[in-house]
């Protein structure tokens, strides 16, 4: 047993468990093959894990990166060694509605741009309010956020008055 | 100074690290396992053991189960529920998904990259469970909007894709509960949750290579980040289950595909496939259209022979696979009434085929229990008036609890057979 563990790097179970795992993957990969196209839906597949973790993640990391660069440059510079100030981040307020707006858009960009050309003859209705609606909603989203800045730092302030 | 993504010290969020990764797992599976439990109930409600009624290739070795397994039309509301459900639950995952992978990405880069067997299969496994979830989201959420970008079929690729994800999701599970379980023993289950912004700082980096070893200051705490995705869900959530409820509801789908109004005239409701796609015409829906009724008699049926039967009035959803739903009034000849007419036994099924030339759905077969259904009606007037031609002039289908599609329209035949 011990001499298993050595050789595969965990106990007995795991290499059952895990090739059961690749059994029902690779009967789901039969009946895909049987299906035809098959190709393509590995394109798809792997395509999803390099949209995601290689451009969205690393895209959204870098636009999160310079926001906060650019929030810190214009933010009064704090004492060294001093707690940061119990204040309400405005960065904060800048990138969640800017997020949820991004993975709105993620989710439905398909009917704002109107790429959907199968939408037309399903409901016999054009694609063409959603790119108005995304927009409003991420207005709505700025203005909640910006409303919600100004109570919190209001309460911030009622809370620690500045000393100098 | 970090060098790179492989480098542990180029991943500095302070938030990451077991605990975040569980409570947004212990969030994503009840999700995940509605949306698994609903889509299989989707495809029993297919009867894809009927004639004409798969999509795309057997159901292999779950054919039996398939067989055995008989979806009802007692509930009417049943399938109307269940895709809403699946829809919804299925959007509401998705920005905790997303937020579960950020939380997690340094182990993708993790050095050494393969440490044993185990490892390599594991990382296996874990390409599997991201793919695999990846390419169910991304083929639903592009389905319901109508955009099909690829060249597969989208029913049995996002059924079959989805066992691939299961099964490794089962591996991952068996593996990690006890990552889930020692990180809420350590640090409980909500307590982290009660930090503010000042008093966030990182996990221990020997609790896992998703630690930061030189973490930033946090700008966000862990209430704040939660608060966000989850926020974000139950806005979907409530935008979902606008276009599923329907009604004034439909409202709040602001950015579902059926959250739009057609007006207030009888015929104003959601069309899920209109005449000009499906190619169907007032030339062939005109006062020569007759139904072909068969089974052990032939009978040939104009729509004014139809109209001076026994008619009933039923209010029904239509609800599709896409998770919307209309409830309208609908009335004509039940089946039941047409089964006895063209001398169907009581176990024959039913093929009705439409005008539609070609495409999906022009036939759908119905089981014996939905046929007997009082309520399954050749529906010939919606709302007091004839069916507009968008919603199946002469004639169409209607069942309770029968997925949306299966609701055939245009009607030209209907024959009574034995399975």
């Amino acid at each position: 047993m011990a001499g298993f563990a050595r050789l595969y790097g965990a106990g007995p179970l795991h290499l059952l468990s895990v090739l059961a795992s690749f059994a029902v993957a690779g009967y789901a990969a039969l009946r895909i093959r049987d299906l035809g196209a098959a190709g393509n839906v590995a394109v798809w597949f792997v395509g999803a894990i390099v949209a995601h973790d290689l451009l969205l993640l690393p895209l959204y990391s870098l636009v999160e990166r310079v926001a906060a660069r650019l929030a810190r440059a214009s933010a009064r510079p704090a004492r060294a060694g001093s707690p940061p100030p119990p204040g309400v981040l405005a960065l904060n307020h800048v990138r969640v509605p800017a997020m949820i707006s991004g993975l709105l858009f993620l989710l439905f960009f398909p009917s704002i741009l109107g790429r959907n050309e199968g939408y037309v003859g399903a409901s016999g209705l054009e694609p063409d309010v959603y790119v108005g609606r995304w927009l409003a909603l991420t207005g709505a989203l700025f203005v909640l956020s910006g409303v919600l800045y100004a109570i919190r730092r209001g309460r911030s302030r009622a809370a620690y008055p500045r000393s100098g | 100074m970090s060098s790179g993504p492989f480098d542990r010290d180029f991943w500095r969020s302070p938030l990451r690290g077991p605990w975040l990764a569980s409570l947004l797992s212990a969030a994503l599976l009840p999700l995940i396992v509605i949306t698994a439990l609903t889509g299989f109930l989707s495809h029993v409600a297919y009867e894809t053991e009927l004639p004409g009624n798969a999509i795309g290739g057997s159901d292999g070795i779950l054919a039996p189960v398939y067989r055995a397994l008989d979806w009802p039309a007692g509930w009417a509301w049943l399938y109307a529920v269940n895709q809403g459900v699946h829809v919804v639950a299925g959007f509401a995952a998705a920005p905790i998904l997303l937020a579960k992978l950020w939380a997690v990405i340094p182990k993708l880069w993790e050095r050494p990259a393969v440490r044993s067997v185990a490892h390599a299969l594991e990382r296996l496994s874990l390409a599997l469970l991201v793919g695999g979830a990846l390419f169910v989201f991304v083929t639903g959420v592009f389905n319901i909007q109508i955009y099909y970008p690829w060249e597969f079929s989208f029913v049995p690729s996002h059924y079959w894709a989805s066992f691939v994800f299961l099964g490794a999701l089962a591996f991952h599970i068996a593996l990690k509960l006890g990552v889930m379980r020692r990180a809420f023993r350590e640090h409980g289950v909500v307590a982290p949750l009660r930090q503010d912004l000042a008093h966030t700082t990182a996990e221990a980096p020997a609790a896992s290579e998703n630690v930061p070893t030189d973490p930033k200051p946090a700008t966000i705490s862990r209430r704040g980040f939660v608060t966000v995705v989850g926020g974000t869900s139950l806005g979907l959530t409530v935008m979902m289950a606008g276009q599923s409820i329907g009604g004034p509801l439909r409202n709040l789908g602001v950015l579902a595909p059926r959250g739009r109004d057609y007006g207030s005239g009888p015929n104003d409701f959601q069309i899920n496939k209109t005449a000009v796609s499906a190619g169907v015409t007032t030339t062939d829906t005109g006062p020569s259209w007759t139904l072909e009724l068969a089974g052990a008699r032939e009978e040939t049926l104009t729509r004014d022979e139809l109209l001076v039967m026994k008619q009933s009035t039923h209010d029904l959803p239509i609800a599709c696979v896409e998770g919307w739903t209309t409830t309208q009034s609908w009335s004509g000849v039940p089946l039941r009434d047409l089964a006895r007419l063209a001398g169907a036994r009581p176990d024959d099924i039913l093929l009705v085929e439409s005008l539609q030339e070609s495409g999906s759905f022009r036939d759908a077969a119905l089981t014996p229990a939905q046929i007997s259904d009082p309520r399954s009606l050749l529906a010939l007037k919606v709302n007091g008036v004839d069916l507009s031609l968008d919603h199946g002039f002469p004639a169409r289908i209607i069942v309770p609890a029968l997925p949306g599609v299966h609701n055939t329209k245009w009607v030209a035949s209907m024959t009574f057979r034995s399975a």
